[in-house]
């Protein structure tokens, strides 16, 4: 499986319009990297210390929201800001599915990409948002190829896989890649007119249909998310075809609701030295096996590197109502 | 000792592209366009293999974290120091010998002093269609969060200007931009550097 889908820029560069081509332009910056989960301006300066690629500004990671239930909405305006103004690395920050609105106070807070998430509490059952109408670029997330130029169609600049995040389980984030991975590779070998009827298959544009069916990938970057928590999980995700990866709950969080304490007192000292130790541990390693995905000496050292893990749930043990996935049209 | 790809008389350079992270399958494949093979480089030992080196666009912070951690940053000194090398937005904040907004370490060996970030966020990306001193007309130019060269010392040649101030510039082996010439269909920036790898065949090789 070595860099099945790694190879070069994707599909739109040469030919797509300005915007599109400065969206998926950043994308590509962001290859190769970790964007982390973070809640607060230390775990935000740990994340840039680590070396991650972006942070994504959240009030609440997925593992506290599953937790704790109720709405989970876009992070308050404040809390983007504050970040914002404390990292030099790209900041990412969530949108409702369909809130197009929410998508605006993003845009104009200057946040560098917004993701379209199933993670906070969908806003409109039919549409998502008409990503087109935006400056700032939008990553979606799926679980098949349909579902990826669905979003494409509508201006998404980055794919992400939905994986089922907040739990530490990285069993249905290998499921959808390797679905998308799957659907891509079953369109190459497809005749002219074979691509109509996978097109009405797959409920996507033909001529998206038609793109990927010529050079097996994306035409935008394809990423990965949700329940990625470990050093090796994140080398499973790129052998498997991630071009970056997306990293949650499995670098703050101890229990799945409560976050390792990273803070600082009044003092400017650590709360709490062991537990910020832990994290920064966490998110170099992750950071340095995503690099060396191929090289299991190099992931080897990094696991070791790494302080602890967090707890985790299994996605069977979840109720299919209770999936984040299935969020999404 | 390793052995030079002969096809005839053509001597084609093996160029290095760092890929630690960022938009290094991109450069890769415009350096192959513009005649070269390309190699991923992500550990010290593989830069005595390579006749050039591309540190291409992605973030600053991240690659300064890795070759800090993983002791590659000294390798990386010395091969700037003597090899032709060519970075755009943070490759070509990595090669700056002055870095603002925030300072941070760098390889210190373009004259110049650079800000980081300095067009502001994403929103304020653009592409842009200017002169420059290569032939063949105007170069479409992409940035992306784009760092600015606010100054260069005498030594530094500029090829192309945005707004008064320098994004592509010449330094004896050395070569940076602010833009991403790998990001258009435009191969002449590639092409020069290529040139550049073939033209210094014989004085950079002899070192190590």
């Amino acid at each position: 499986m070595a860099e099945p889908m790694n190879n070069g820029s994707n599909g739109f560069l040469p030919s797509a319009s300005t915007s599109l081509r400065l969206k998926t332009g950043l994308a590509e910056m962001l290859k190769g990297g970790v964007i982390m989960d973070v809640m607060s301006v230390e775990q935000a300066r740990i994340a840039e210390q680590a070396g991650a690629v972006a942070v994504m500004a959240l009030e609440r990671v997925p593992a506290m929201i599953r937790a704790e239930g109720g709405v989970a909405r876009m992070a308050r305006p404040g809390l983007i800001k504050e970040i914002i103004g404390a990292v030099s690395i790209p900041v990412m920050a969530k949108a409702r599915i369909g809130h197009f609105a929410e998508a605006q106070v993003l845009q104009h807070l200057g946040v560098d990409f917004i993701d379209e998430s199933e993670v906070l509490t969908p806003a409109d059952e039919t549409h998502h948002i008409d990503k087109h109408a935006f400056t700032t670029p939008f990553v979606c997330g799926a679980r098949d190829l349909g579902e990826a130029l669905r979003r494409v169609a509508e201006g998404a600049a980055m794919i992400r896989t939905k994986g089922e995040a907040g739990t530490g389980d990285v069993v249905h984030a290998v499921k959808h890649m390797r679905q998308i991975v799957k659907d891509m590779r079953a369109l190459t070998v497809l005749s002219e007119v074979e691509l109509f009827a996978a097109a009405k298959e797959h409920r996507a544009p033909y001529e998206l249909i038609r793109m990927v069916a010529k050079t097996g990938k994306l035409p935008v970057p394809n990423f990965s998310a949700g329940g990625i928590a470990t050093p090796a999980d994140a080398a499973l995700m790129m052998q498997l075809g991630a071009e970056a990866v997306f990293v949650g709950s499995g670098i703050f969080m101890k229990e799945r609701a409560t976050p390792l304490d990273v803070e600082l007192n009044a003092a400017g000292q650590f709360n709490n030295p062991a537990e910020r130790a832990e994290a920064e541990s966490r998110a170099r390693a992750i950071v340095r096996a995503t690099t060396h995905y191929q090289d299991p000496a190099i992931v080897a050292e990094c696991s070791e590197e790494c302080l602890g893990s967090m707890k985790g749930l299994a996605v069977s043990a979840i109720d299919e109502s209770e999936m984040l996935q299935t969020r999404g049209w | 000792m390793r052995r030079p790809t002969m096809t005839k008389t053509a001597w084609i350079p093996r160029i290095g592209v760092l890929a630690i992270q960022g938009d290094y399958e991109a450069h890769a494949q415009a350096l192959r366009e513009a005649g070269a093979e390309a190699v991923l480089v992500r550990k010290a030992e593989q830069l005595a293999a390579i006749d050039g080196l591309v540190l291409p666009g992605g973030e600053s912070t991240t690659f300064l974290k890795f070759l800090e951690r993983d002791g590659f940053l000294g390798a990386l000194r010395e091969f700037v120091a003597g090899k032709p090398t060519f970075g755009t937005c943070a490759g070509c904040i990595l090669l700056a010998e002055e870095v603002l907004h925030p300072a941070q370490e760098s390889l210190g060996v373009l004259h110049a002093s650079v800000e980081r970030n300095a067009y502001g966020r994403q929103i304020d990306s653009s592409i842009q269609v200017a002169d420059t001193a290569l032939a063949g007309g105007p170069l479409e130019m992409v940035y992306i969060r784009a760092p600015r060269i606010l100054k260069v010392s005498e030594d530094v040649r500029v090829l192309a200007e945005r707004d008064g101030f320098p994004v592509l510039v010449e330094q004896g082996h050395l070569l940076a931009a602010t833009f991403h010439p790998e990001l258009s269909l435009d191969r002449r920036v590639h092409r020069y550097f290529v040139e550049q790898v073939l033209a210094r065949r014989g004085d950079g090789t002899q070192k190590s």
